[in-house]
């Protein structure tokens, strides 16, 4: 699909077993009906002691959890499908040697 | 059998030269570029055309910064017509072992903190990018490193003294962690020295947690490169040249050996593809 914001192409990513869609060109997410809730339901689970339900409404950018900052041009998040097996085939070529 | 090294240099002529005894051990060969091991010393045969003045200018800084890169042991010299050096033997980073994030973060930054030692030539990181780009050939992919690279503009320069080419090869274990290969060390912008991790961080290729230990080591040891409350205003620039610079390389190689692209340096290529895609769309820096 297109992003609804600047038309870039947005890419599927699995997140805990949840769909979401991001753009290539600004790095907007899109959420479908229910996914933030059920998003935040999966954190709220993992962390501990669950903190108190969100009573502001949804922000519109939504951030990933302590993934270090990426330039604009990153990859997509590392725990999505299509990067998510690269890091171990390859990377000691890249980064063992000139 | 002594056959001929890259270049014609023979082990038989470096085991003398540095003083050694047996046939030497090849260990590792990089193009015309030759590293045998002697006992307890490696030599290492520098590429054609290397600049010895230069270079004797970069062993002297490795002498002077005891602690942070292996301190030379012979040369540089000339053998049969060959630039030669030799230095102590260490452990490297074994690749599938614990990764020395933290290690090679303090060393990074203990590095970038150093006086710079009397005259010492500019570093060479972005002549490396320079020429592998000149190397690319005509090949699928080509294009689109060549455009990453267009994006590039002019080098800021600097006044630190960086290491030029730094990745784990360049760590090894000799009382203690020791940076190796002096031959683009010089004064430059240090954040040239975090840019292959960055790169790789960026192109989704090293994992978040590894990128994130090593540039937390290394602000938590007062290096200067970047900034910790926006590390890819300094960062962005340099990671984006890596990024290019292994594309180019990887698409070299394959081409030379009759290989596909691994996974990760398609990573490599793709980043390449939204760099370009960014800056036709008006720019995505930092």
């Amino acid at each position: 699909m297109q992003c609804p914001k600047c038309h870039g192409n947005m890419r599927t990513f699995d997140r805990m077993g949840v769909h979401i869609e991001q753009c290539d060109g600004c790095r907007g997410v899109f959420l479908d009906y229910g996914e933030l809730e059920a998003i935040t339901r999966l954190e709220t689970q993992m962390a501990a002691p669950p903190p108190p339900p969100p009573v502001a409404p949804p922000p519109a950018q939504v951030h990933y959890v302590q993934q270090p900052v990426q330039p604009g041009w990153g990859a997509a998040p590392h725990y999505g499908h299509g990067y998510h097996h690269r890091k171990h085939n390859g990377l000691s070529g890249l980064f063992f040697s000139s | 059998m002594d056959e001929g090294l890259g270049g014609g240099v023979r082990r038989r002529e470096l085991v003398e030269w540095v003083g050694g005894s047996g046939e030497g051990e090849v260990l590792a060969v990089r193009g015309d570029v030759v590293v045998v091991k002697v006992g307890d010393v490696v030599v290492k045969v520098h590429e054609v055309g290397t600049d010895v003045d230069g270079l004797a200018a970069r062993v002297r800084v490795a002498a002077a910064v005891g602690g942070l890169l292996l301190p030379p042991v012979l040369g540089p010299a000339v053998v049969r017509g060959r630039v030669v050096t030799a230095w102590p033997l260490g452990t490297p980073v074994s690749s599938d072992g614990a990764l020395p994030m933290e290690e090679a973060g303090r060393l990074l930054a203990a590095l970038h903190r150093v006086r710079v030692p009397g005259p010492v030539p500019p570093a060479r990181a972005w002549s490396r990018v320079e020429r592998a780009v000149r190397d690319v050939p005509d090949v699928v992919g080509a294009d689109v490193v060549l455009r990453a690279f267009a994006t590039l503009g002019p080098d800021r320069g600097g006044d630190v003294l960086v290491h030029g080419d730094w990745h784990l090869g360049q760590l090894v274990w000799r009382d203690g962690w020791r940076l190796i290969d002096v031959d683009d060390i010089g004064v430059g912008d240090p954040a040239w020295d975090l840019a292959r991790p960055a790169a790789l961080f960026a192109a989704g290729v090293l994992e978040p947690g590894v990128w994130s230990r090593l540039l937390d080591a290394y602000l938590d040891a007062g290096g200067v490169a970047v900034r910790r409350d926006d590390p890819w205003e300094g960062l962005e620039r340099p990671a984006r040249a890596l990024v290019v610079q292994m594309a180019a390389r990887a698409l070299t190689a394959a081409e030379r050996d009759g290989k596909a692209l691994t996974e990760a340096q398609g990573a490599l290529l793709d980043a390449c593809g939204r760099i370009v895609a960014g800056w036709a769309g008006g720019g995505l820096g930092g």
